[in-house]
């Protein structure tokens, strides 16, 4: 018997423009590019399905412009999507659309659900307040009214990304960008998420610390059982941290498998042409 | 050349569209009502939100009270004074019992207010998310949504810098158990005065054209943690040095090497002096 999916994408696209005669009359695949030449409409996700089970860290790679990010922004309501479905088995037991939930449920999804750590901290802290205040926010928002044991928890977490004591009352704007994505990190893992969505945490790091990171995301996996999916456009890091990959091209999947299969047997034309490009 | 102003400055379109406003706002205590904020003869930010409530409320039969923080006599009460006044020919009262429309900055009067009265507070930030959010589209679907959270976290920061809540004013309040609401910049005093007041509140924001109410009788309730529980400032062991009162809210004052305490609310000082001396 195989194993139920913690979360699963059904045909999910995302556009931006309402397409015109041309493109509408296409269909996916007809589209050489991820554009309308004629009308300029954006296809930046195009029918995309995939499933994550329970512990595993699902790769997404691609170009800068493959719809990656989209696709991240889409799966944490940032951005409404034009059709399709989420669905996870941790929420109404799997079979509520979650897309099609109301606003408050979407936040309370975001709050208890879902942990996201983007690429740019900006988006994800509040700069201006303390480490340990921005892990309470989202005990705040799930309910939580007793100060004591939010500053024991945020501790804890903080701890567990490696931020020293004596700093979890500062700002992360006054942190660096390794320990702001730490902080970020450990935010998104305050109310125990069953998914965590990490788009591109590495990028814009120092090798260093670079490497710290995907460690502690490795190490987060392991204690805390979390589903991942890492979205990077740097091919070591999905090695390093993914059991199976996604490729990603135009806003369409073009190729998905173990991580180890993608790596030493692309089959996909752009597949090798980034598999070469990295060796 | 005089001229000649309406009654109450404004035409009466004017002070109807503001009623309205401020009717929708008593049907939906805490809720923010936009309204068409007028053109004052004096600048955004001096009481224009309150000025506009006052004179589209007020009538032949009413008598003013108007009190900047705490003070009858200060230049900010005595000009909105003057300007009502002549434009109504309102009586003017400085005691807060005789008044039956009360414009106020940043204090709620010590006497406790009755039925036949409304209160008129200005207000700077009618926005109790604003610190936390810039964006009105955003701190408006916060409000339906009822999420709060920014609101209870800068509790939560003032906890972690200062060990105990240390809201100046404008503690943020829960009005009817739904909208969360700034009070306007009155101490935390103040705060318990609006539960279950007798009188009308209206809260008038000039700047940020918006309105809105606490009506006679309703739940206010200020934000608290469980484990720190909300507190009004406390004068333990003082006393005003005027009138030995001991259970007002006060001013510190320094006067040469000595600091001494005073009654906030002058009207109410006054006339425990006045009691006395008799």
């Amino acid at each position: 018997m195989f194993e139920q999916p913690v979360l699963k994408v059904e045909g999910l696209r995302k556009q931006f423009g309402d397409g015109c005669g041309h493109c509408n009359s296409l269909s996916v695949d007809a589209l050489e590019k991820n554009y309308c030449t004629t009308c300029g409409t954006v296809y930046a996700c195009q029918d995309l399905n995939f499933e994550v089970y329970k512990g595993e860290i699902l790769g997404v790679v691609g170009e800068s412009g493959s719809g990656k990010s989209t696709m991240m922004q889409c799966l944490y309501f940032d951005k409404e999507p034009t059709s399709g479905a989420v669905y996870i088995d941790s929420y109404k037991e799997g079979r509520a659309n979650l897309f099609e939930e109301s606003s408050q449920q979407k936040r309370y999804i975001k709050d208890m659900v879902l942990g996201k750590v983007y690429q740019n901290p900006i988006y994800g802290l509040r700069m201006n307040i303390s480490a340990v205040g921005n892990i309470a926010e989202k005990l705040i928002s799930s309910g939580v009214r007793e100060v004591e044991p939010m500053k024991a928890r945020a501790k804890e977490l903080l701890e567990a990304v490696n931020i020293p004591t004596f700093r979890m009352g500062e700002a992360p704007k006054n942190f660096s960008g390794g320990m702001q994505q730490r902080v970020q990190i450990a935010k998104a893992l305050s109310n125990n998420p069953p998914v965590l969505l990490l788009d591109e945490v590495t990028t814009g790091l120092d090798l260093s610390v670079q490497a710290n990171v995907l460690d502690l995301i490795k190490e987060i996996q392991r204690d805390f059982g979390v589903s991942i999916i890492v979205v990077s456009h740097d091919l070591g890091v999905i090695r390093m941290l993914a059991d199976r990959t996604i490729v990603m091209l135009n806003g369409k999947i073009i190729e998905s498998g173990l991580t180890d299969q993608i790596l030493e047997d692309p089959q996909h034309e752009y597949t090798q042409q980034l598999v070469n490009a990295l060796l | 050349m005089k001229l000649q102003y309406n009654y109450a400055f404004f035409d009466e379109g004017s002070k109807r569209e503001i009623r309205r406003a401020t009717l929708k706002a008593v049907a939906i205590p805490g809720y923010q009502v936009p309204f068409a904020s007028r053109e004052m003869p004096i600048g955004r930010g001096w009481g224009t939100g309150g000025l506009q409530l006052t004179l589209s409320l007020i009538g032949n039969e009413d008598t003013l009270k108007v009190i900047d923080q705490g003070s009858d006599e200060s230049v900010n009460a005595v000009n909105i004074k003057k300007l009502i006044v002549n434009t109504t020919g309102a009586p003017v009262t400085e005691e807060t019992k005789e008044a039956t429309l009360i414009q106020s900055r940043h204090r709620i009067p010590e006497e406790p207010l009755g039925s036949d009265q409304i209160l008129v507070l200005q207000v700077p930030y009618p926005e109790p998310l604003r610190y936390i959010e810039p964006s009105e589209y955003v701190t408006k679907r916060l409000h339906g949504d009822k999420e709060y959270s920014g609101a209870w976290l800068m509790l939560f920061e003032q906890i972690m810098k200062h060990g105990k809540m240390a809201t100046g004013a404008d503690h943020a309040v829960f009005v009817h158990d739904r909208y969360l609401m700034a009070p306007s910049p009155i101490p935390r005093f103040d705060n318990p005065k609006m539960h279950d007041s007798e009188a009308l509140i209206l809260l008038g924001a000039g700047r940020e054209k918006k309105i809105h109410a606490v009506p006679p009788f309703t739940k206010v309730e200020s934000i608290a943690f469980d484990d720190y529980p909300f507190e009004v400032e406390q004068f333990t062991d003082k006393s005003c040095i005027k009138c030995g009162a001991t259970h007002t809210f006060m001013d510190e004052i320094i006067s040469g090497l000595k600091t001494v305490h005073q009654c906030n609310d002058s009207s109410h000082c006054l006339s425990r002096m006045n009691q006395e001396a008799v």
